[in-house]
């Protein structure tokens, strides 16, 4: 089942194109990753994904995104649809408020009242994003004073909160050691029964570990998209082998 | 060698100059505390601070300010009341939703705002405000509710500006954060930008609140300057600093030196709104 179809995608910053010709289709209940030198256009498609590159001036877009064959760019509610189709930073963006207030904003936005209610949601976002147990006693505490690590579950924990489809990491790991990176791992793994997540990674092993299928971006062009053990065992494209085998980028 | 002495003359002049300020405020303290505490003694802290009489000029003369302190305090939280929500959201629009075609004006505006000379903004007053409060109210115009008014239009370049740069300067990560929950670009800023930037906001605020107690020639021109305890906002009443500029030109002997000393309850108010400043300013980081 497909989530995500994304079909002769073009996108342009300016006059500069950022994304050529882009067709893919992302499924349902599976980690999708994006390998791919710097500036290939990995965080590019992930934000076209959710419509954060409404905010950059002079973006434009061609093609079709749908979300469950709707057109994400046509008369779709932006906000709904990011209530959809969760993100998480590269950088670890907690608010500046309690750890609970960090959790309950995306379901007080929707309307969710009543604290028994909130509470549960905090404490099983929490739970679910394997953080409840580092936090469960500090929640009216700031966001800020957690570890670099702690703070990145909880930014995975906020977007569980507000019931996601999907779930858009951009290099969640790349500012944590490598103990908070199998954490999470481990976390998206066990996620991915319930979401389908798709995770942007310079990390070869990273992606091998977690995800079920890989695409491989080089200058704004999807180079080959296939089975994460067939890009990473076998690729039938020369260029794909080069980056992965480190010949490359 | 001669890069050397340069070097070594430059730093004295800027240690000068360093000092110059630091002077400048010691002297100040100095001056007023040993000319305000010998007629605070002589006449009562108590019946000073408290009494409810002004009368200096009577024999024997009555030397009260509370009246005084609560007519500050009175038009200082009117101007609070009435500027800083306005400046909050207008720091708010000006920093979030204003177009660029529209900050281009605005901006200076309301630097301009700032510029204005008190004595023009006393003018502006005395021919609008107290005119239309009387008219609105059926009051005397002078009073209170006018001089809060205006203080109110005077605090706001203060509480715009720092709060505009407080908003401005919340990292966007927090926006972008909030977005990409499904929150409004308004529940964005309203809900995590504004509070992101509370502590500077407040320090606008604290600001503001200094430049209203202080104000003096505006407050004047408008707020009736009666010394005598008021019984509603429409009535007028005399500030601290009125209470100085207006006597001190034909005060002798104790009556002087009580106004001077009504001088050092007005810096004892501003230090502590300094204090508060600072406290502000140290949680911020
Ligand atoms: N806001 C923007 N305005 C103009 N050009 C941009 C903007 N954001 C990205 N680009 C350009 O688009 C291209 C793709 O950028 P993108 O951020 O998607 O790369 P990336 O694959 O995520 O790289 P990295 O691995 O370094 O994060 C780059 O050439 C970049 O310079
Ligand atoms: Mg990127």
């Amino acid at each position: 089942m497909e989530k995500f179809k994304i079909e002769n995608l073009d996108l342009y910053y300016g006059n500069f194109q950022a994304l050529k010709n882009i067709n893919l289709n992302l499924e349902a209940n599976k980690i999708t990753a994006f390998i791919g030198p710097s500036g290939c256009g990995k965080s590019t498609l992930l934000k076209s994904l959710n419509r954060m590159n409404d905010l950059v001036e002079g973006c434009s877009i061609t093609g079709n995104v749908l979300l469950d064959g709707e057109d994400i760019y046509g008369d779709m509610d932006v906000n709904h649809l990011r209530k959809r189709v969760g993100m998480v930073f590269q950088k670890a963006n907690p608010f500046p408020m309690s750890i609970y207030d960090n959790i309950a904003f995306g379901p007080r936005t929707h309307g969710v009242r009543g604290k028994a209610r909130l509470n549960e949601i905090v404490e099983k976002s929490l739970r679910d994003a394997a953080i409840w147990d580092e936090v469960k006693d500090r929640l009216k505490k700031s966001a800020l004073g957690l570890s670099g690590g702690q703070q990145q579950r909880l930014c995975i924990a906020r977007a569980l909160a507000v019931d996601p489809e999907v779930i858009l990491l951009d290099e969640p790991t790349s500012a944590l050691d490598p103990i908070s990176t199998s954490k999470i791992e481990d976390l998206l793994l066990s996620l991915k029964n319930n979401y389908t997540i798709i995770i942007v990674t310079h990390n070869m092993q990273q992606a091998g570990r977690v995800s079920d299928k890989t695409a491989f971006f080089l200058l704004g062009e999807v180079v080959e998209f296939d089975d994460t053990l067939k890009i990473f065992n076998n690729p039938s494209e020369r260029r794909t082998e080069d980056y992965i085998t480190g010949r490359f980028g | 060698m001669k890069q050397r002495v340069l070097e070594l003359v430059f730093r004295i002049l800027f240690l000068i100059a360093a000092l110059a300020s630091i002077l400048a405020v010691i002297l100040i303290c100095i001056f007023l505390f040993a000319n305000g505490f010998p007629p605070m003694a002589e006449i009562g802290v108590f019946d000073f601070l408290f009494g409810m009489d002004w009368s200096p000029v009577d024999v024997p003369p009555s030397f009260g300010i509370f009246p005084m302190i609560v007519g500050s305090l009175y038009v200082t939280a009117g101007a609070i009341i009435i500027g800083v929500p306005i400046g909050i959201l207008t720091a708010v629009f000006m920093a979030k939703f204003c177009p660029k075609r529209l900050y281009r004006p605005l901006k200076p505006a309301v630097e301009l705002l700032a510029g204005i000379p008190s004595i023009v903004y006393g003018f502006f007053g005395m021919v609008v405000l107290v005119p239309l409060v009387r008219e609105l109210f059926d009051s005397k115009g002078a009073s209170i509710l006018t001089a809060s008014i205006l203080l109110g239009i005077m605090i706001l370049p203060t509480i715009i500006g720092v709060s505009e740069s407080a908003i401005r300067a919340v990292p966007n990560s927090y926006y972008e954060g909030a977005l990409a929950l499904g929150a409004s670009h308004e529940r964005s800023v309203f809900f995590v930008m504004l509070p992101a930037a509370k502590s500077g906001i407040m320090a606008g605020i604290v600001l503001g609140i200094g430049r209203a107690i202080g104000e003096t020639m505006a407050v004047m021109m408008v707020a009736g300057n009666q010394a005598r305890m008021p019984d509603s906002i429409l009535e007028g009443v005399r500030t601290l600093t009125a209470n100085i500029v207006m006597e001190m030109g034909y005060a002798a002997d104790l009556h002087r030196e009580a106004l001077i000393a009504t001088a050092v309850v007005l810096f004892v108010f501003i230090l502590i709104i300094n204090l508060c400043f600072s406290l502000l300013k140290r949680r911020m980081k």
